[in-house]
């Protein structure tokens, strides 16, 4: 998707007006492993940019989620409760992790796909 | 990721045309998976699944005062076995702390002494601190490739002729896939299975053979991860997690490999000791509720105070939730206790079970085995 950004910390995320959808990258879940559980927040909070929201767990360890931007959850991925192992088979599809109401404006660091790529083969 | 002074089995070239992960494993550079740990965990407790174990020390060690040398240095007592049979063992240093845990093999012509990677090179200076001039110890890692194959399949699924005369903890000289080979009906998974030593020019050939021949039935190439999570499963205790040198072989549940009338050993003082007071601590199994993985380092707490640490912990895909092994001062816990671990620095139930937390196809589950 050419609208996909990202973060340093292995987020994505795509944006439609005001409505951004967030998950974790291709890259970041070949990290993890195998993901078994994620601890994610209830809707309606509101995230600042950069805040951690939650936490993946693979067999290797946990790892912490951030918010790519500030803005109010409005709806969580339900299907990760049952399914967590959808972050390691689709990242960018039915792996969705968050949507939030965007804020205010989008952080002017959020990378582009060749961007991000130099960051993950660092 | 890898160290670049990490070093390389012979089938590295493998590893990486399969996709496998590589990480810095006891200063090896190994595979954690190729495609899933989940995938290559339910292979090696329902089919069968191939790994690389090469990293492991291997000594071959020959001169006639051999067997009264080894029987000096370790924990269990070699006269209990003959030649064709291998023994779990524990080194241990003059206060009974536990130095590695390794697999002695009485062979034909030699005796062979497996030990973990990460104490390949202190184990041999151990062993030849303590070796009289009439016994020579060389270091045939190198030279000799290990793979395990696994699972309640092995022995249908391993091309190889023979295999129901192996007993477990036997071995002989045969042929894998028409390659000279050393097999041992050994293993770390608490599956039936065989472990298989070969030159490290045939070793790719070999490997191969073994893939290509169980494929259709399910046999897949398996990583780290799959190894953690199978041993741990079967509470096979790893070295560096479970005990150290400030573990005694009672205090991490191993003092049946112990045998104080066998003569004098290094450590044997100490151990009797140990064995006359009781441990002061004891490793014990928990389970925990699905997403609350206790890692290494994790506390346990009980009646609100600390009352000990876990040693390993993963999830257990075969099982369908997380596993530990905790080191807790005694008096323990009884089976169905209800504890609390730390977890993401939070405090989450726990429940205290048996261990194994899963008994595998391996022939004697009382004799834990080791690769």
């Amino acid at each position: 998707m050419a609208d996909r950004r990202y973060t340093k910390s292995h987020e994505w995320l795509t944006v439609e007006g005001k409505n951004v959808t967030v998950g974790i990258t291709d890259f970041a879940q070949a990290q993890l492993g195998d993901v078994v559980f994620l601890e994610l927040p209830a809707p309606g909070r509101k995230l600042s940019a950069g805040e951690t929201f939650g936490v993946v767990e693979s067999v290797k360890a946990a790892s912490d989620l951030y918010s790519p931007i500030g803005g109010r959850i409005t709806a969580v991925n339900e299907k990760l409760k049952e399914h967590p192992e959808l972050i390691n088979s689709d990242p960018y599809g039915d792996g969705w992790i968050l949507k939030l109401e965007l804020t205010g404006e989008l952080p002017g660091d959020l990378l582009d796909e060749a961007a991000y790529k130099k960051v993950a083969e660092a | 990721m890898t160290g670049s002074a990490a070093r390389r089995t012979p089938l590295y070239g493998r590893h990486v045309a399969l996709g496998g992960r590589l990480v810095d494993f006891g200063g090896w550079e190994l595979p954690q998976q190729y495609t899933s740990i989940r995938e290559e965990h339910l292979a090696v407790r329902k089919v069968a699944a191939l790994f690389d174990i090469s990293h492991m020390g291997r000594f071959r060690v020959t001169g006639h005062d051999t067997f009264d040398f080894l029987q000096r240095l370790v924990t269990n007592d070699l006269a209990r076995i003959a030649k064709g049979h291998a023994q779990y063992n524990l080194f241990c240093n003059e206060e009974g702390g536990v130095i590695d845990d390794l697999v002695v093999y009485w062979g034909e012509d030699a005796f062979f002494v497996v030990v973990n990677a990460s104490n390949r090179e202190r184990d041999l200076g151990w062993m030849r601190e303590h070796a009289p001039s009439t016994v020579e110890i060389e270091d045939r890692t190198f030279e000799l490739s290990l793979v395990a194959f696994q699972g309640p399949r092995a022995e249908e699924l391993l091309p190889a002729t023979g295999l129901s005369d192996i007993p477990y903890f036997g071995f002989h000289d045969g042929e894998v896939a028409g390659i000279k080979t050393m097999i041992s009906r050994t293993g770390y998974t608490g599956e039936d299975g065989f472990e298989v030593f070969v030159d490290s020019a045939s070793v790719g050939d070999l490997w191969d053979s073994v893939l290509e021949a169980g494929r259709p039935a399910g046999v897949l190439p398996a990583g780290l991860g799959a190894r953690d999570a199978t041993r741990l499963e079967a509470a096979l205790r790893l070295y560096g997690s479970d005990m150290d040198e400030t573990v005694n072989p009672y205090e991490a549940g191993l003092g049946w490999t112990v045998k104080l009338d066998k003569g004098d050993f290094v450590g044997r003082d100490a151990l009797a000791k140990v064995r006359e007071d009781g441990p002061r601590r004891t490793l014990i199994g928990l389970r925990t509720e699905p997403g609350s993985i206790a890692r290494h380092g994790a506390a346990v707490i009980a009646r609100g105070r600390r009352a000990g640490v876990v040693t390993s912990g993963t999830h257990s895909f075969f099982l369908g939730y997380p596993i530990a092994l905790a080191m807790v001062e005694v008096p323990s816990f009884r089976v169905g206790d209800k504890v609390a671990v730390e977890v993401r620095g939070r405090e989450a139930p726990a429940e205290v079970v048996k261990l194994p937390f899963y008994r595998g196809s391996a022939r004697s589950a009382s004799a834990a085995s080791k690769s």
